[in-house]
């Protein structure tokens, strides 16, 4: 079992700051570059350019799950509840980011494939992922204690992550409709730039967001795992006996 | 093997001894089963090309129910603790746990499958497949239920938490014993059953050997 009487270091903010402000001059510099230099796209026209958002999200949010399962691995291996934080961290940024990736990929379905939402399997299979930690969240906040939520949680999150590949395949096999990936070869380097930019700033933003995520994960542990306050001296009743 | 016999005697015992429960349970996806009619109508077209989808959607349904009620016993008076002192293995008490909610939802699916014949009026060209289906679907609910429910158990708002943390998970299981079962009732004409049916299989290998691994993780204290 995990040791309650080591609580995680707090690392101190500005390299989350940091991080976030790389990120978002990234994102602006790509998005510039995506909107206005990049050309129209011959068959979709302007619609395509939410790929510039939507592509390095979804590279992104597979990523930050991707580390929340190291995490968790890292928790289960170590009992270092500073993987916990980083675990936490990881699976709240990964759950908005998974969140956004539906979003933006329903606004590009409607006016692409007239619908706004289809059962392609990396759609679905993002959807359910969505939901598989968002209940990991939710287990979390259900547990107080913080050893049996953190061991808990890391079980859970090595699951879901696991069963992954299983739901691509199975919902690949039930239906598919997504266009096959695109590799930079068979895309010219006038599209590839801003995508690659947004790629490293979304990036940035989100270690940023982790980071910054991990501090308040920290804190809050060290103050769930603070020793009690000791007992106050008895005050004495007034009056006295008789 | 010996701690698994011994621990699969006391699921025998515990559930020979309380049959309320489980037919509880029984009456549940029973009522599902006759309320996806009503959503669907009196249209036997309509009901016989969605039955395999109302039967596991009840069957997944119930399952909650019969999982949720699975550790009750242990939390009670600490037993799962006391086991654990005995020292029992983790995992022989995890697999025991979960053979025994695995029999009790295929006993459960198979009951419901002459209700589904009635309501819907499907026809069961192949029975024993249709058997063999439920058996491995039923086991794929089982391996992470069993698990979740050991979890949930010991958290609060357990009814709510088991089935959001379940029910993403198992969407696998749900295609692809639909697909089998539909497969299975309304004829296979490309001989597809085969390639669904052992996406089921590699599913149980998977969490049926990953929990087993991770339960102990579980209720160490």
């Amino acid at each position: 079992m995990a040791d309650p009487s080591r609580p995680p270091p707090v690392p101190g903010p500005g390299a989350g700051f940091a991080f976030m402000g790389l990120g978002a001059l990234l994102l602006a510099a790509g998005s510039y570059l995506g909107l206005f230099v990049a050309p129209r796209e011959s068959y979709m026209g302007d619609v395509y350019r939410i790929m510039y958002a939507h592509v390095p999200t979804a590279w992104n949010t597979m990523l930050a799950f991707t580390f929340a399962f190291g995490a968790a691995l890292a928790f289960l291996l170590t009992a270092n509840f500073k993987w916990d934080a980083r675990h936490e961290a990881a699976v709240e940024v990964g759950v908005v980011m998974a969140g956004l990736l539906c979003l933006q990929g329903s606004i590009w379905a409607r006016p692409t494939w007239g619908v706004w939402w289809d059962w392609d399997p990396r759609l679905t299979t993002t959807a359910v992922m969505f939901f598989a930690f968002v209940g990991i969240l939710a287990l979390r906040r259900f547990v107080e204690d913080p050893a049996r939520r953190a061991t808990w949680s890391a079980v859970a999150t090595i699951i879901a992550y696991a069963d992954v590949p299983i739901v691509y395949y199975s919902v690949r096999w039930w239906n598919s409709l997504h266009q096959m990936q695109s590799s930079p070869e068979t895309v010219s380097a006038v599209f590839v730039i801003p995508l690659r930019t947004n790629a490293f700033g979304v990036l940035f933003f989100m270690t940023g967001l982790i980071t910054l995520r991990t501090r308040i994960a920290s804190l809050r542990l060290r103050q769930e795992m603070a020793p009690p306050l000791p007992e106050p001296a008895p005050v004495l009743a007034s009056g006295g006996a008789r | 093997m010996t701690q698994l016999l011994a621990a699969l005697r006391k699921e025998w015992l515990l559930q020979s001894r309380a049959f309320a429960p489980l037919l509880a349970v029984l009456v549940f996806g029973a009522t599902a089963l006759l309320l996806f009619s009503f959503a669907v109508g009196p249209n036997y077209e309509l009901l016989r090309g969605n039955a395999p989808g109302f039967l596991w959607l009840a069957l997944l349904l119930s399952s909650t129910l019969t999982l949720a009620e699975s550790f009750q016993a242990e939390m009670e008076h600490r037993a799962l603790e006391g086991q654990l002192l005995l020292p029992a293995s983790p995992t022989a008490v995890y697999y025991a746990k979960a053979l025994a909610n695995w029999a009790q939802l295929a006993v459960l699916g198979i009951a419901m499958v002459p209700l589904m014949v009635a309501l819907y009026d499907v026809t069961m060209p192949r029975p024993f497949a249709l058997l063999g289906v439920i058996a491995l679907g039923a086991a794929g609910l089982s391996a992470p239920g069993t698990l979740y429910a050991a979890m949930t158990q010991q958290a609060r708002s357990r009814q709510t938490l088991l089935p959001l943390l379940l029910f993403p998970l198992v969407v696998p299981v749900l295609i692809a014993a639909v697909k089998a079962t539909s497969l299975l009732m309304l004829g296979d004409p490309m001989g597809q059953v085969w390639s669904w049916t052992l996406l089921l299989v590699a599913f149980d290998a998977i969490h049926w050997s990953l929990c087993g691994l991770l339960f102990g993780r579980v209720v160490e204290d």
